[in-house]
């Protein structure tokens, strides 16, 4: 897929996004959706960004980067009308936590069943099962409307500026004690302290902790893992909050839906398309070059690139305010997260279940205890890699058999931790090194593992970043935690998709909401775009 | 001492022959009862998971229960010409046809699939007992009527990969190869005669075996073992309800209830009413049938009081009722447990109600199939659907579809 015949060089158009991650794509349907001439450029011979699935052995598909779905806003598949396209979140049915003794918890479908299976080890964690997810969901759904709005402008001086704070004070002002002690204590504290207010069991609570750290420098008892771990509940799989699904094809499945609707309503998507600079004039945006040399015009760009590609790398930031240009500097983005991807013979074994599969059927989570993954986490703290890495893993085949060939599998490993930048060596010599870790840490939960390995892909920090251009590899586009978020991402003032260029927009995953293959930010980011030109 | 005694009649429950196998791959032990036999409500803790079998690779439904009857002799199709709605006249050798059978007031009884073997000889399937209804119909006729419901076991096997599992089983290979959507062949599987046919209550591709009884282990096992590369799976009736949903299939005691049996014209439906008059080819011009006359006058008279059709909630507006009501927009794959009522797009008068509703998971849609007053079946007519909301009557914005809600094109190619 890439171009409509006929455009050229020459071509006029009213919008130019830059990049063609998911929400590039997703800004560019929204705006052809609303009649405007709109180009994709993405730098890739795929369009996807972070969210791609490659066939890297015949018959073999592999989520390269993100592997699972859940934050993508539903009204997007509806506004967009994505089930036309092909979109398809296949359920996960199962997650599947091995307790690091031999033993195991398995969740699934059936309340009643995983209330036994958690009173299988803690009668008392049992009881606290349902009070723990009611009092999550309570803090879900009261930090939602924020989620879902952009943030206000503390320091604009419009009449909306002035609304907008009004409705979040009121907002806030509705909701009761412990809702707002609970949204705070997660935006501040630790996943591991939230967690033990209910949990007991070194495993519950480890099972509970496994989505605090994802992609974010901190381990579980660090203050901000309880914003991680809130932000991926904050999506859901057909109603279900917090549930992930797995898109048919993967997440690289997704975007080629997005790229088709994006391509239904009208916009143009171009491959190899390597964007160098935005083209300014008179302090406003008038187009983009290439690294080719070829220059599009359009009165609206648009970078769904990182904060640090779109204000330092894009543009000259001589011509940004000075405060905007530190705060950039000053984003941290120090990404931790790797993929160790693999082709399997078959399916691996657990030997505390040797007559079932079913338990294949999600979420691997490796990391028995809040302790291991703090372990894990302290590598990375002295930049090295961790020993025994906590791993976050799916056999993807077995939700879509069209992954693999009849009665082969992949197995899609979400890493941690592998600092961006090591102390004493570097990731072309540790890559297959840390790959090795990971498939240890494999073996010691499913003796015989490495005998099925048919093919491995090792995907560090530093490769994340030379593929998808996010900065030191932080998935996020930037790490997400308070410092980094709401009023402030990327920069305060600056968090309703705007730049201090005319014409100049942002919607890559490092303004607000966030990152995740979650579409928000593009949405947003359009409605801002269209409402400006709407308002002259 | 106070003994608790068992109900004297606990063993005429009975199990389908494919029981000890998909007994031991169910590990929830939740049955129903479908004409005295156990039936599957699910094998594991997520049906949904079983659902996306079907949709999304291939499972396996154990539809043995399903009442068999065989109909044989020189006046087989006369019997079946004057008992069921569709021309029997016109189904060929080797085809399957889904079918409904009325009463004289032209209100339909029950539905069931007839295939047609050769000129003389049938097989017709029907969801609730009626032997007795055909053998008054066959008095005086010289057709052969057995009942074959024990004989054989019927195993639906569906799903996108269903033809490749199939093609690899051995003895099948042939039949399945160029087996067109809605017709059966014979084959050999296990050294047994079985008959294969393109059909099914899935809305996908899909087949089903008939399998006589003794053999139907074994053709399980061979079906089960060429499908284990390809993941498949059993399942239930729960996953079966969300999927003949979405493929608009009607479900006898849920769409309507057999004519004979209801008390109020309100519970009867006709043919038409029901969303079948696509079956009644000739009867204007004299098509004869039990109903048919009925059915004639229902047509020239243009009486028919519903038309069934599809409904497709508005997303927006179920996603803003529940969240302004502090609730979570529920998406719920399991289809609502009882009928709810159709309003005017204005909200002023009742104008139908809806017998089926679900949350498809392939449509990310709430859908339902429903009857309405047949001028207000054209499609995308406005229409409110009633329910409640944290104990509160309100009413959400629908409106009216075809169906089949999904309809993939590999279920016809
Ligand atoms: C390893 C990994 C695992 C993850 N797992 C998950 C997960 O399971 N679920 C989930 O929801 N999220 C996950 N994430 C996060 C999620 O994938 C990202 O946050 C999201 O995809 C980012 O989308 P985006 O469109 O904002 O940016 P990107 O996907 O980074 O897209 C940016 C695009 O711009 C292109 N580009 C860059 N520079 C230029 C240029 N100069 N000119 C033209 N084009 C350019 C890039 O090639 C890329 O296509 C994961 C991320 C990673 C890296």
């Amino acid at each position: 897929m890439t171009t409509t015949p006929g455009a050229g060089a020459d071509a006029h158009y009213d919008a130019i996004v830059v990049g063609g991650g998911h929400n590039g794509l997703t800004h560019a349907a929204y705006l052809a959706k609303a009649g405007l001439r709109t180009v994709v450029l993405e730098k890739n011979d795929l369009v996807g960004g972070a969210a791609i699935t490659e066939e890297l052995l015949p018959g073999f598909s592999f989520t390269t980067f993100s592997y699972a779905l859940s934050l993508l806003r539903p009204e997007i598949i509806h506004e967009l009308d994505l089930v036309r396209h092909g979109f398809l979140p296949l359920m996960m049915p199962s997650s599947f936590h091995p307790t690091g003794d031999g033993g195991h918890l398995l969740f699934g479908d059936d309340h009643a069943q995983n209330l036994q299976e958690i009173r299988r080890h803690s009668p008392r964690d049992a009881d606290a099962y349902e009070r723990y997810h009611h009092d999550l969901d309570r803090v879900c759904q009261a930090v939602r409307p924020l989620f879902d709005n952009p943030p206000p402008d503390l320091w604009g001086d419009g009449p909306q500026d002035a609304a907008d704070v009004r409705w979040l004070l009121e907002h806030l002002g509705g909701l009761d004690r412990s809702t707002v002690h609970d949204v705070v204590r997660l935006l501040t504290g630790s996943a591991a302290d939230w967690i033990q207010d209910y949990f007991t069991h070194p495993a519950v609570a480890g099972y509970h902790a496994s989505s605090s750290v994802i992609g974010s420098k901190v381990g579980p008892m660090s203050p901000g893992s309880g914003l991680v771990l809130l932000f991926h509940k904050l999506g859901e799989h057909d109603g279900h909050l917090g549930s992930w699904a797995f898109h048919k094809g993967g997440n690289g499945g997704f975007t080629q839906v997005l790229a088709r609707a994006a391509s239904a309503y009208g916009a143009e998507i171009r491959l190899g398309a390597d964007v160098t600079d935005l083209i300014t004039h008179d302090g406003r945006a008038v187009g983009v070059a290439l690294a080719d040399g070829t220059e599009l015009r359009a009165p609206v760009v648009v970078s769904a690139l990182d904060p640090r590609r779109t204000f330092l790398e894009l543009c000259d930031p001589r011509e940004l305010p000075l405060d905007l240009v530190d705060n950039v500097r000053r984003m941290k983005f120090r990404g931790v997260s790797a993929k160790v991807n693999f082709a399997l013979d078959d399916l691996p074994t657990f030997p505390g279940l040797p007559d079932t599969r079913d338990h294949f059927g999600g979420f691997l989570n490796i990391g028995p205890t809040i302790e291991y993954v703090e372990r894990a986490f302290d590598a990375s703290k002295y930049g090295w890699y961790s020993d025994e890495p906590y791993i976050d893993a799916a056999v993807q085949s077995v939700v879509d058999p069209d992954m693999a060939p009849p009665g082969k599998h992949v197995m899609s490993c979400f890493v941690q931790y592998a600092p961006y930048e090591l102390r004493t060596s570097s990731w072309d010599a540790e890559r297959e090194r840390f790959g090795d870790r990971a498939q240890a840490v494999l073996e010691s939960h499913f003796p015989g593992f490495g005998e099925l390995v048919l093919h491995r892909e090792v995907v560090t920090p530093v490769d994340i970043e030379a593929r998808t251009g996010l900065s030191e590899g932080n998935i996020f586009a930037g790490e997400f935690l308070a410092p980094q978020m709401y009023f402030f991402r990327p920069a305060p003032g600056w968090s309703q998709y705007a730049t201090p260029l005319d014409g100049y927009y942002q919607c890559g995953s490092g303004t607000h909401p966030g990152g995740c293959v979650i579409g928000s930010p593009g949405r947003l980011a359009a409605q801002r775009v269209l409402r400006d030109r709407r308002d002259g | 001492m106070l003994l608790v005694t068992a109900w004297p009649y606990a063993d005429a429950v009975r199990t389908t022959p494919f029981h000890p196998r998909l007994s031991e791959l169910n590990d929830q032990g939740l049955y129903t009862h479908w004409q005295g036999t156990l039936s599957a409500l699910r094998y594991s803790h997520a049906p949904k998971h079983e659902y996306f079998a079907v949709r999304n690779g291939v499972g396996v439904f154990d539809s043995s229960p399903l009442c068999k009857y065989a109909v044989r002799g020189p006046d087989a199709e006369r019997l079946l010409t004057g008992a069921l709605v569709r021309d029997v006249r016109t189904v060929r050798d080797g085809q399957a046809a889904y079918t409904l059978w009325c009463d004289d007031r032209g209100g339909v009884m029950q539905d069931g699939v007839l295939l047609r073997r050769t000129g003389e000889d049938f097989l017709l399937t029907a969801a609730r007992p009626a032997l007795g209804w055909f053998e008054e119909l066959a008095t005086g006729l010289e057709v052969e009527l057995e009942d074959v419901t024990d004989a054989f076991a019927m195993l639906a096997v569906q799903g996108p990969r269903s033809r490749t599992v199939l093609a690899e089983v051995a003895g099948l290979a042939g039949a399945v190869e160029g087996l067109a959507w809605s017709e059966h062949r014979s084959a050999t599987v296990a050294g047994t005669p079985v008959t294969l046919s393109r059909t099914g209550y899935t809305g996908d591709l899909g087949y089903e075996l008939v399998v006589p009884e003794a053999a139907a282990l074994d053709v399980l096992d061979a079906v089960l073992e060429a499908g284990r590369p390809h993941s498949i799976r059993p399942f239930g009736e729960e996953a079966l309800m969300t999927l003949r949903i979405e493929a608009g299939l009607p479900l006898v005691d849920v769409e309507w209830h057999d004519s004979r049996l209801a008390f109020t014209d309100a519970d009867r439906v006709t043919p038409s009413e029901l969303g079948f008059g696509w079956m009644l080819g000739g009867v204007r011009e004299g098509r004869r049938f039990v109903g048919a006359e009925a059915i004639r006058r229902e047509l020239s008279g243009r009486t028919s009081r519903w038309a069934t059709t599809g409904i497709v909630v508005d997303w927006a507006d179920w996603d803003r009722l529940h969240r302004d009501a502090g609730l979570l927009p529920p998406k719920s794959e399991h289809p609502l447990p009882y009928e709810s009522m159709l309003r005017s797009g204005d909200g002023e008068s009742e104008v139908g109600y809806c017998t089926s509703f679900v949350y498809s998971p392939v449509l990310q849609r709430h859908i339902g199939i429903a009857r309405v007053r047949p001028d207000l079946a054209a499609r995308g007519t406005e229409l409110r659907l009633e329910l409640t909301i944290a104990h509160r009557t309100t009413t959400v914005r629908v409106a009216t579809t075809r169906m089949p809600f999904f309809d993939p094109e590999r279920k016809k190619s």
